[in-house]
């Protein structure tokens, strides 16, 4: 039984492979790439829109609601990072239709890549937002004796990021694997639905915990003056 | 019993007991929220998208705890070191 995709091996010359993770992932960048440019490339802005265009302001306009409802003030700044991480996820989780088809998220790899992209993301926005000194400022709270705990979470939150993703993909994987030994019927069917939903889930659930991230360490400690001006 | 054979069945009792231990406390704990919050969603119907996009993000979180306890079960059954190892000494490498 396989523990990941990354053990379909489709093409080996030396030290290279190509495995199914590594053709997955480029398959899944290039629908979603030459997809959105397709959809993009005549934007209308009266009210004569192409279906397409609907579709892709319905995605961006939720995701940029849900980063807004996170906390994070201007959710356009972020929405770049955060729906890329979104869409490729939930892509890749949806694409399980697919007869054949792997989900690279059920590999080690691309979760730990994808955990790593938001490791390096959440110092960078931060200092930008409050800059070098105030950001580390911000690991000595509320006390300095948190310091080291702070430092742990970081990491921590990394490996639980990556090991999360990888463990309900591939558990949805191996049940479907082992219920096709048992009784490959019905049940089958039944688990791959609620695999999809498990997969939009963990979609929704890493790109909010990446957004809660950016958000903690962008937070700028002032008292609240301003009133809500939205509501 | 030779090595190997210790090794077989330690890693597949240890297998099973790791994954039903650690189904028990994130079902208990996702019980105690999914009452909480339907509890809540009865009092306060209008509060109901945020009741439910924290429910759905801390019942991930709390199931995460489990998918750990699946990942070691299931690095133990497939991908286990020592089994690896006992048969690198065992053909005498």
């Amino acid at each position: 039984m396989r523990l990941s995709p990354d053990e379909i091996i489709f093409w080996q010359y030396g030290l290279f492979k190509l495995n199914a993770t590594i053709a997955w992932t480029w398959g899944l960048m290039f629908v979603l790439a030459v997809g959105s440019a397709l959809v993009t490339h005549n934007l209308s802005t009266g009210l004569r829109r192409s279906r397409w265009q609907n579709f892709l302001e319905i995605i961006v306009t939720a995701i940029e609601k849900q980063i807004e409802e996170v906390g994070l003030r201007h959710p356009e700044k972020y929405l770049g990072f955060l729906g890329t991480l979104f869409l490729f996820v939930a892509a890749a989780s949806l694409c399980t239709v697919i007869p054949g088809y792997e989900p690279p998220t059920g590999s080690l790899s691309t979760t730990t890549a994808l955990a790593l992209c938001v490791f390096v993301a959440v110092p960078l926005f931060g200092i930008e937002e409050q800059g070098v000194g105030g950001y580390l400022k911000s690991y000595a709270q509320p006390t300095v004796i948190m310091l080291p705990f702070n430092i742990i979470s970081e990491f921590s939150r990394t490996v639980a990021l990556a090991v999360r993703l990888f463990g309900n993909m591939m558990s949805g994987a191996m049940i479907i694997g082992i219920l096709l030994t048992i009784t490959p019927l019905i049940f089958p069917i039944a688990m791959t639905a609620l695999g999809l939903l498990t997969g939009m889930v963990q979609a929704y659930i890493f790109s909010i915990l990446a957004a809660v991230y950016i958000a903690a360490a962008t937070r700028i400690r002032k008292p609240k003056l301003e009133p809500d001006a939205r509501h | 019993m030779d090595n190997m054979t210790i090794i077989a069945v330690a890693s597949i009792v240890t297998a099973g007991i790791t994954t039903s231990f650690g189904a028990i406390g994130p079902a208990l704990g996702e019980g105690r929220a999914v009452s909480t919050a339907l509890s809540s969603l009865a009092q306060q119907p209008d509060a109901s998208a945020t009741i439910t996009r924290t429910l759905f993000v801390g019942l991930a979180m709390i199931e995460s705890t489990a998918i750990y306890c699946f990942v070691v079960s299931m690095i133990l059954l497939f991908a286990n070191p020592f089994w690896n190892h006992a048969i690198a000494l065992a053909t005498g490498k």
